[in-house]
């Protein structure tokens, strides 16, 4: 089989793809989910066991208080309260704690400990995966069954005071709410408070004071005392109304996370998952000398012992188990219909996740329990009560309790636990891909593009088959063998196969590539290979960079601070060009005639080092010295000052671009242009900048097109312009006071029509430039119509702020073009690293990061009237990638336009196929060996997510662009 | 090339080392609270008046270059006035390189500038005492093969290890370690004097090494 290296690059890339999306469904385990999608209907609660006749208790048993109030403090840690400066600063809630009627807890929350899924699992009381995070980028609204879409359902009345957090997940759900992050005054509540019977409110103060200054800072214990005595406040005030209804109302203190010794959050440290959970009602009476400690639990079982103190259904999703002493004061009858709700509701979730589940020792204590509670129920309508049913009402319980606790455990490890079977397939996939690409670069590289993989010899396919039987044993084995579901075992049989086929081929293609190098060597051998092996400073630069910027994403500070790699790489590079611009202009000087007695000496030069070439002193190349020549004959083309400041033209141009976008982790806060620029007072300034990008956009892409799409790309930039204009991003000059704020769906359409057009133009002219002769002029422009096509779409989805960036972008490839990789001839490869790296700075220069929170959701609404997840999701992904696409396109057009192109593009094909996948298989090594990790959820995760779809598109891209190489030469 | 030349060139690189440790060691007998780390901009300020200072007195000593043929007043003056301008351009550039690879460019200015003018010292100034003001002479010292005694060698590979050093310097200073030499700019400098040393101690190593090998032309 002969295949082109770009085609054979494409399909490795296509198969790595595979690859990694079998690793990451294995990474990221699916949370447990209940099948049952919330429908708010009334659903039948589950009647009371009772052994032989039905139980007359089949409603939900009624709210155990009249009104809850949630005080959510954020970042609250929990020695803040049970430790030393809880003495200090919160003596109401320290009194409340040791002496007054409440029940304290210590509850652990699980990573990533950021607020939002905090909030989610204490109000669902289930954990969010990683996953979650990115299916509810787009929809923030909380969808999962929730303890207060209950409440919503059951007609309670609801207020909410504080973060904006809850407004988004909770969207019309309190009847009340004041989102404001600033707020410090109870009267606001009390005023309302009368009505209602859920109340929430989210303090941030803490959390901040954390984040600037950390947890030792003096602020802390102001902050602490303030907090206490708006406990005081509200509590005082609950007090006095429940003396009103006679009915106990419940306080809850608790906080979504903790906090880390510097003050953030996020990790799993012990610091960032202790927070305090304090629950104070009257009806927790406690007698004098009644000491009780704070009691370990998890953060999700706040969820359930919400749902049956408020009366209402457990949610659906729910892992975690009630927190008991809540309900110790009621009757025995009350307490076992209350876990008996409880534990069928895990045993109906595991019922649903796990397939084994009949086996789980959670469950069988459950049915255990049920069969008990049956005959309790039954001893207890039938006689009343005596000593017996209460110690056997007792040992029910004890059932329950630990029937619940070995459910809620193995609900909750179903989700931590990384399906290792489904990895290690991924990794061999990408490995062996990887592996068959750097076999092949000697190949590709240094002799014709071309490959042919020995698949069909006999020897191969014996052995292929023996491999693919030992590895389907394999599979048949570890999938009947284990007791945990496995995501690569629930495949269907055919596609399981058919990756056994795709791994065992590959290992044959290796083997036969290896083979062939084997005798290839000899060969070489007996040629006496070529001496030429020396490198210049780029390519030494560009090999030690990309080996750099892989092994450096094995620290976290490195995936966090990745844009400062790119930057100073792409620094570098500069530099280094900048000295290879200066020695080919003074290489030419010297041979210029004027320095003879320079060039006398230099040949001398040359001489004496051929003579001892041995040395491992310098020895010019050839080629090398070839380099300056065109320079000088080039001298009416190429000024020669041009190419010696164009290096520090483009250096000059990334210093700007990059103090416009702060990003990453440490540098995130500081000030930068892009927030003096999206601050209303500075409207003007940013209409005149977008303005001005896009008159140089313009003005840098016309060149190429043909005149109908220069007409269409004008209008197309300026319905750009008026898009911003409508949706109230900048202000058009002619109109100053703009009149209301539309969606501007129609001005965004006016430019898809034209994008549309001009890429349509453009794929016509490739068409064209196959089917009619040999005319590469067409080709061309054909390429360089649709890579504009794609800048129109960038301009239109970026935000106007980050036009600058787009400009520049066009700016560098200009002036690079034209004065840095023409004159100095610099090979294919070579180009093609280069791209790849200002790609990947140009990622971060649009104020991208490896967070997920930098993701830019609003490019996916241009346009659109509603939320249509397909064209939402490829907008977003192209606004995010906008850096590595157009660079990639510029590559392909350069490398097209370039008369003797022959195999360059088909080379530059392999060179950023292998290029890209280094660092995704390098990572995914990385992060197995590093999935114990402290910041694994919250640093090298997304950034695995990042590189999976950085994968996904230069897969996309090498195809792409081979199918468009591949017919050309099919023709030629 | 004899290997008494080695010999002198490990002398007076060893003193150029000892100048350095001579600016951490000497400064606390004057200066109460005297650290490299927190008082690094005194620190920069005397290693450089140490390092040039050693320098002038190797080129006032040893002269490995004797080239000066006319010596008139005027010419020796021009000459001075010519070496300052040369190494205060030099700061500068560096100084534009360094924002150029974003560092801060308003706030820390002095920092940034005294790193300049430390990595000025140790590549600027033994060019300047070695070659001259003499752009073409630098020009082919740098270029490749264009080396022609060992002292433009050693000058070669001590200016090219400390510019590494410099560059390698930046490597620390996104991880989150927290340590106070991670401050902009304190590990480029000492990234830069590790790699002065470093030159300064490989150089005649090198030379020796490869003795054999190696021959210049004399002129
Ligand atoms: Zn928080
Ligand atoms: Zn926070």
């Amino acid at each position: 089989m002969r295949l082109r290296s770009g085609a054979f690059a494409a399909s490795c890339v296509a198969v790595e793809v595979i690859g990694v999306a079998i690793f990451l469904r294995g990474f990221f385990p699916t949370p447990v989910r209940s099948s049952a999608r919330p429908e708010h209907r009334a659903e039948t609660p589950a009647p009371e066991p009772v052994a032989g006749s039905s139980s007359n208790w089949t409603k939900l048993p009624p709210p155990l208080f009249s009104k809850v109030v949630i005080v959510l403090i954020d970042a609250l840690r929990d020695d803040f309260v049970f430790g030393s400066k809880g003495v200090k600063y919160m003596p109401y809630t320290t009194y409340l704690i040791e002496k007054g009627a409440s029940h304290s807890f210590v509850a652990e929350a699980k990573p990533p400990t950021v607020t939002m899924p905090r909030i989610k699992a204490l109000m669902t009381g289930s954990l969010p995966g990683f996953v979650d995070l990115i299916r509810n980028l787009n929809s923030p609204a909380l969808l999962e069954d929730n303890v207060i879409g209950q409440a919503k359902a059951a007609g309670k009345r609801m207020i909410f005071y504080g973060d904006e957090t809850w407004v988004k997940l909770f969207p019309k759900h309190f009847v009340e709410y004041d989102g404001t992050t600033s707020f410090f005054v109870s009267d606001y509540i009390e005023a309302q408070a009368d009505l209602c019977e859920f109340k929430a409110s989210h303090y941030l103060g803490l959390d901040h004071i954390g984040h600037i200054s950390g947890p030792s800072s003096p602020l802390i214990g102001h902050k602490l005392n303030e907090m206490d005595s708006i406990l005081m406040k509200i509590h005082t005030s609950l007090l006095s109304k429940e003396r009103e209804t006679l009915s106990p109302s419940l306080l809850v203190l608790c906080s979504d996370h903790g906090m880390s010794e510097t003050g953030s959050h996020g990790a799993s440290s012990t610091e960032e998952v202790s927070t305090p959970l304090i629950l104070i009602s009257s009806a927790f009476e406690r007698r004098p000398g009644d000491i009780r400690h704070p009691k370990h639990v998890q953060q999700t079982d706040l969820a359930a012992t919400l749902a049956i103190g408020l009366g209402l259904p457990i949610p659906k999703d729910n892992v975690g188990s009630l927190l008991f002493p809540v309900i110790e004061g009621k009757s025995m009858r009350e307490q076992l219909r209350f876990l008996h709700l409880n534990t069928l509701q895990l045993s109906k979730l595991l019922q649903e996740n796990i397939p084994s589940y009949e086996k789980d020792p959670g469950f069988e204590q459950f049915k255990m329990a049920e069969r008990l509670h049956g005959n309790w129920v039954k001893l207890h309508l039938e006689e009343n009560h005596s000593d017996i049913l209460l110690g056997l009402g007792t040992k029910v319980l004890r059932q329950y309790l630990g029937a619940l606790k070995t459910l809620s455990l193995s609900l909750s490890t179903q989700v931590a636990q990384y399906d290792i079977y489904s990895m290690v397939i991924g990794t061999v996939v990408v490995l062996e891909v990887l592996t068959l690409l750097l076999i092949s670069i000697p190949h590709v590289l240094c002799r014709k593009a071309e490959l042919d993989i020995a698949l069909l010899s006999p020897v191969f396919s014996l052995l292929f088959y023996l491999i693919f039987l030992v590895l389907t044993a394999i599979h048949v084995v570890v999938c009947t063998s284990s007791e945990s579901s496995c995501y690569f075992c629930s495949f269907p049989w055919l596609a399981a196969g058919g990756v056994m086929v795709l791994v065992s081929a590959l290992l044959c293609a290796i083997l036969s590539a290896l083979a062939r190098m084997v005798i290839d060597g000899t060969l070489l051998r007996k040629n006496a290979a070529h001496p030429n092996l020396e490198w210049s400073e780029v390519e030494l630069l560009l090999l030690l960079g990309t080996v750099g910027h892989v092994l450096s994403l094995g620290a976290s500070s490195f995936v966090e601070e990745e844009h400062q790699t790119w930057y100073f790489l792409v620094n570098t590079l500069c530099l280094a060009l900048s000295q290879e611009t200066c020695r080919s202009y003074f290489l030419r000087d010297d041979y210029g005639p004027q320095h003879h007695f320079h060039v006398e000496q230099g040949f001398e030069g040359i001489f004496a080092c051929t003579l001892q070439d041995s040395t491992g002193y310098s020895v010019p190349k050839p080629d090398r010295a070839g380099k300056g020549i065109p320079l000088a004959e080039a001298q009416g083309g190429y000024k020669w000052w041009a190419v010696l400041a164009s290096p520090w033209l483009v250096l000059v141009c990334c210093r700007l671009l990059r103090s416009l976008n702060q990003t990453g982790v440490q540098g995130a806060h500081r000030p930068d242009l892009s927030h003096w620029l999206t601050s209303s007072d500075h409207k003007v300034q940013l209409s005149g900048l977008a303005a001005l990008s896009l008159l140089v956009i313009f003005m840098l892409i016309q060149r190429g097109c043909s005149p109908m799409s220069k007409v269409a790309l004008a209008l197309g930039l300026l319905g750009v312009f008026c898009y911003r204009a409508a949706i109230g991003n900048v202000l058009f000059p002619w109109q100053p006071d703009n009149k209301g704020i539309s969606k501007g769906i129609i001005e965004a359409r006016f430019v898809y029509v034209f994008i549309l057009g001009i890429l349509f133009m453009g794929t016509k002219d490739l068409l064209k430039s196959q089917i009619i002769s040999a005319d590469f002029k067409i080709k061309t422009v054909g390429f360089w119509e649709i890579y504009s096509g794609l800048v129109l779409l960038a301009a239109l989805l970026l935000r106007p702020h980050n036009l600058p960036v787009l400009a520049f972008s066009l700016l560098i490839q200009t002036i690079m073009t034209k004065f840095i990789w023409k004159p100095l001839k610099h090979d294919a490869a070579e180009i093609t690293v280069m791209h790849y790296w200002f790609g990947q700075a140009f990622f971060y220069f649009q104020g991208n990061s490896n967070n997920i929170a930098t993701i830019d959701i609003s490019a996916g609404f241009v346009g659109l009237d509603t939320y249509m997840e397909v064209p939402a999701t490829f907008l977003t992904v192209f606004g995010t990638y906008v850096g590595p696409v157009l660079w990639a396109s510029h590559l392909v057009h350069f490398l097209s336009s370039e008369a003797n192109s022959g195999s360059a593009l088909s080379r530059a094909c392999f060179c950023y196929a292998l290029i890209c996948s280094v660092p995704v298989a390098t990572y995914i090594i990385l992060v197995t060996s590093l999935r114990y990790h402290l910041f694994i959820w919250s640093v090298f995760s997304p950034k695995l997510l990042y590189e999976g779809m950085h994968l996904l598109i230069t897969a996309a891209l090498c195809v792409v662009f081979t199918a468009t190489d591949q017919t050309s030469y099919t023709r030629a | 090339m004899k290997d008494t030349d080695i010999k002198r060139l490990l002398y007076t690189n060893l003193l150029c080392i000892f100048s350095i440790f001579l600016s951490i060691f000497i400064p606390p007998f004057f200066l109460d609270n005297f650290s490299v780390l927190e008082t690094h901009l005194i620190w920069l300020c005397t290693c450089s008046t140490f390092v040039t200072a050693v320098n002038l007195l190797l080129y006032l000593v040893v002269k490995p270059n004797v080239s000066s043929k006319r010596s008139s007043l005027s010419h020796k003056v021009t000459r001075v006035l010519k070496c300052w301008i040369y190494f205060l351009m030099s700061c500068f550039f560096l100084h534009v390189i360094f924002v150029l690879y974003g560092a801060p460019l308003i706030e820390l200015v002095l920092e940034t500038f005294l790193f300049a003018v430390i990595l000025s010292t140790f590549t600027t100034v033994p060019c300047l005492c070695l070659l001259g003001p003499n752009l073409k002479a630098w020009l082919r010292v740098f270029s490749r093969n264009g080396v022609t005694s060992i002292w433009e060698n050693s000058l070669q590979i001590t200016t090219i290890s400390s510019f590494v050093g410099a560059w390698l310097g930046a490597f620390p200073i996104p991880l989150d370690w927290e340590r106070p030499w991670q401050v902009w700019p304190i590990s480029c400098t000492l990234g830069a004097t590790f790699g002065y040393v470093a030159g300064l101690v490989i150089s005649p190593l090198w030379i020796y090494w490869n003795r054999k090998q190696l021959t210049y032309k004399t002129n």
